[in-house]
């Protein structure tokens, strides 16, 4: 693992981190997200990571840069793991696509951008993949309510706040009955 | 020797004939051969797939014929979580049944969303098209579905079948 860092690094110098290893898994963190394909590229073409397991997204909200996507890799031959994380900024919100890489990083990232609003630059196919074309919102984002928000696409679909009577639903864990460890509305 | 009352039908002293009212003979049709139109939508689908097999064999209750037409059913049976995005395909096969019909809602998030207090699931079938009976569970055993057809049952034969009826032209 460490060869293929220290090529990562001696290619890509600064814009790549350290790398961090815990739990026998390794993160590397890319500064500079318009580098991506590239290098998942040079680790696929140079050291076999052939296999694109899950390209996920998170939501640091209130924080700047406010997301993060993370890559993680996989090579079938070496059974060798690795793990790239990419800061994305609010106002930019976009990355390059990885899918002249892995064909497979179509849907993931289709899924990314229906929940979370990232798009991805070079993407043949970017539109919505679990909500319908036309709904206006990202609901995988901090900022969205649990309960969702009013929308209305007529002859398509529409969306009505789910009432949530005071929640969120949370069961207690209680040695009484199950009426006191039930999920219900607790305020 | 007790004497023996002949109570009902006897084909004997009515000669082959029966005095009835249309109302209840088009109710007694309608409520045996119930067509499901099975709207498997999620796990519920699969304790609908065991009340149609051979140990709970909702046959015996005539409403074996699911019909993957709609224009072919009069019973949609809601089974599953209804998203906002299946929504309208739900209410257009609902809107393609011929009349009469009647729905179950299966289960808890065909009945009021369950657990899925979310953006994306609609909170209960019943807010785009009209439930008859609402099945609790989650997923609800194949004995309560049979329990809700029967209910159906009891509902469909007190209806105005005859008044209800569409006139030609």
């Amino acid at each position: 693992m460490e060869e293929q860092i220290s090529s990562l690094i001696a290619e890509f110098g600064e814009s790549v981190s350290e790398p961090k290893a815990f739990r026998d898994e390794t993160t590397v963190v890319l500064k500079d997200g318009s580098l991506i394909a590239d290098v998942c590229r040079y680790l696929k073409d140079k050291y076999g990571f052939d296999f694109l397991v899950d390209i996920s997204s998170v939501d640091h909200y209130g924080k700047d840069p406010r997301f993060e996507v993370v890559y993680e890799l996989r090579s079938l031959a070496t059974c060798e793991n690795i793990r790239i994380k990419v800061s994305v900024g609010e106002e930019e919100c976009q990355l390059p696509s990885v899918i002249s890489v892995w064909r497979s990083a179509d849907w993931h990232e289709r899924e990314i951008y229906d929940m979370m609003g990232i798009r991805f630059l070079g993407h043949p196919n970017l539109k919505r993949i679990l909500m319908w074309d036309g709904y206006p919102h990202f609901p995988l984002r901090k900022d969205f309510p649990l309960a969702g928000k009013p929308t209305d696409m007529p002859d398509v679909a529409f969306t009505r706040p789910a009432p949530l009577e005071g929640g969120p639903f949370v069961s207690t864990p209680t040695d009484k009955t199950s009426v006191h460890r039930e999920p219900r509305a607790r305020s | 020797m007790a004497e023996i009352k002949e109570v009902g039908y006897n084909t004997k002293i009515e000669g082959d004939v029966i005095v009835t009212r249309a109302d209840a003979v088009l109710n007694w049709f309608r409520k045996n051969s119930l067509w499901p139109m099975p709207m498997g939508l999620a796990c519920c689908a699969i304790e609908l797939m065991a009340a149609s097999c051979s140990r709970f064999d909702i046959a015996r209750f005539g409403a074996e014929v699911m019909r993957f037409s709609p224009r072919q059913a009069d019973l949609m049976i809601v089974a599953g979580t209804v998203t906002y995005k299946m929504g309208l395909a739900v209410k257009r096969i609902y809107d393609q049944m011929p009349e009469p019909k009647w729905v179950i809602a299966m289960g808890a998030c065909a009945s009021t969303g369950g657990m899925y207090r979310s953006y994306a699931v609609l909170q209960g079938v019943d807010n785009i098209i009209p439930v008859d009976v609402y099945v609790a569970g989650c997923p609800p055993r194949p004995e309560a579905l049979l329990d809700a057809l029967i209910k159906l049952q009891g509902k469909v034969s007190t209806e105005p079948a005859l008044a209800t009826l569409k006139k030609a032209g």
